[in-house]
């Protein structure tokens, strides 16, 4: 059988060779480019996102990414965003005082964290919720995480009725005190705020977990 | 749980080779960047620091492709160093497969450089290396030097980590000269003034020689420590000094 097609969006954001080999070393065949036809076709799209939230959203908007992640998952077709790649997955984020609206496909707002020190910088544990199909084997590793902002309040409104596959499964971090998302899996749409490409063989699980969803 | 206590290898290279690589016997060849990372990594390095020694243009060339081809390899976060001056040289490194940069001298002639590459990358990519000694005269008793700690920058070691902080720089990379080299420990009184001043990760290095000066680097303040030499000889594995940290009660991975 044919290895899943991913493509990782290339919107002009930072360092995507080590998300390339990671994602191909997970099992894919893996593009990497701006085509909106392409990221629409491949089996799984991963939006990653380096740097500054407004910068990020820009060179998105700049290439119409925002509509085909909204089409992926109008169709459910999975997603799976990267550090600011999943920041921008919510409806804002404020850096530096300035707003920027995101792609809205989970309510919430990016922030700075409360926290001592800033950046949070390293090998942090995560809190996974039973059922997660994206940390499966590595529920109890560190992950890589370098980011000043994140999403401290869990705000999509789901209910007992919402289908099973859909439940979205929210895994959180914490830092000097403060505390934040780290991951969600939602139906088809996963995000990390770590790096699964530079957290050695726990984020190549990870990445194996989701590559491997897609067939 | 919390965040883990960084333990970082520095290696140093030049036109693409490592200078003083390690003899470990399961090494092919001790100079090939690219293995000795895939060996620092096997051991639990919780990130690579590379330091270009190079003084030619060909040689800068050739530890390009040296980044390239560990970050094709090894999976852990990647800093490079040494000869970085304009934003365009960090935009390359990144490219190339860095996750961070270390700027040094090129911001001590020109602050603003670190607000230019924290615009445009995030100050996530930006480490800034501070050679600091200690100087009679100076506000906090700590001055910044050049040339490798053989010449005084003229500014306050502590005064100019909190400006390159303020400027955007996301971590300082604090080398001690005084301890540098001496193996007899880190200079815990340097690590505790820039702690006090900044709100930034800070990476302790200079004078490790031992598992047991690892620990009060930490108690002092440092998020991570960096070793070169001791890593190089293999006077310390990795795997000691994650044990040293660990039986001293902080988290390690």
């Amino acid at each position: 059988m044919a290895p899943p097609s991913v493509v990782v969006l290339d919107y002009g954001s930072g360092n995507l060779r080590s998300a390339v080999r990671a994602v191909e070393r997970a099992g894919a065949d893996v593009t990497l480019t701006s085509d909106l036809d392409a990221a629409m076709d491949a089996d799984g799209l991963l939006v990653p996102g380096v740097g500054a939230y407004a910068a990020c959203m820009q060179g998105l908007r700049a290439i119409r990414g925002e509509r085909v992640i909204a089409r992926r998952l109008s169709g459910g077709r999975p997603v799976l965003g990267i550090c600011v790649g999943m920041q921008i997955l919510f409806e804002r984020g404020i850096e530096h005082g300035v707003e920027t609206d995101g792609c809205g496909e989970w309510p919430g707002v990016v922030e700075r964290l409360q926290a001592p020190i800033v950046p949070h910088m390293g090998w942090n544990t995560v809190e996974v919720p039973e059922g997660s199909r994206l940390f499966a084997g590595v529920e109890d590793e560190r992950f890589y995480f370098v980011h000043s902002y994140g999403v401290r309040d869990w705000k999509l409104v789901t209910n007992d009725r919402t289908p099973a596959s859909h439940q979205p499964r929210v895994i959180w971090a914490e830092h000097g005190g403060d505390r934040f998302v780290a991951a969600v899996e939602n139906g088809p749409l996963w995000a990390t705020q770590f790096h699964p490409e530079k957290s050695g063989d726990a984020g190549a699980q990870l990445l194996k977990n989701w590559v491997t969803s897609l067939v | 749980m919390s965040l883990a206590v960084r333990v970082i290898p520095c290696l140093d290279v030049d036109a693409g080779r490592v200078v003083k690589g390690i003899n470990f016997k399961e090494l092919r060849d001790a100079g090939d960047p690219v293995e000795l990372a895939r060996t620092y990594d096997a051991e639990g390095a919780d990130e690579l620091t590379f330091l270009d020694i190079s003084a030619s243009h060909e040689g800068r060339a050739t530890t390009l492709e040296m980044v390239s081809a560990t970050a094709e390899q090894v999976f852990i976060p990647l800093t490079v160093g040494g000869g970085i001056r304009t934003v365009d040289d960090v935009d390359t490194m990144l490219r190339a497969g860095a996750d961070k940069i270390a700027v040094n001298t090129a911001a001590i002639h020109r602050p603003e450089l670190v607000a230019e590459i924290a615009d445009r990358f995030g100050n996530q990519v930006l480490v800034l290396s501070v050679d600091a000694r200690r100087a009679a005269g100076t506000d906090s008793g700590f001055e910044v030097t050049t040339h490798g700690g053989r010449k005084s920058a003229g500014l306050d070691a502590i005064a100019w980590a909190v400006q390159a902080a303020e400027l955007g720089a996301g971590e300082i990379l604090l080398n001690a000269m005084d301890a540098d080299g001496t193996t007899s420990g880190f200079d815990l009184e340097l690590i505790r003034a820039v702690r006090r001043e900044v709100s930034i990760p800070v990476i302790a290095s200079g004078g490790a020689g031992a598992v047991e000066h690892f620990p009060p680097a930490v108690e002092a303040g440092a998020d991570a420590v960096l070793a070169a030499t001791v890593f190089h000889f293999g006077t310390l594995r990795i795997g000691d000094v994650k044990q040293g940290l660990g039986d001293a009660g902080y988290p390690v991975r």
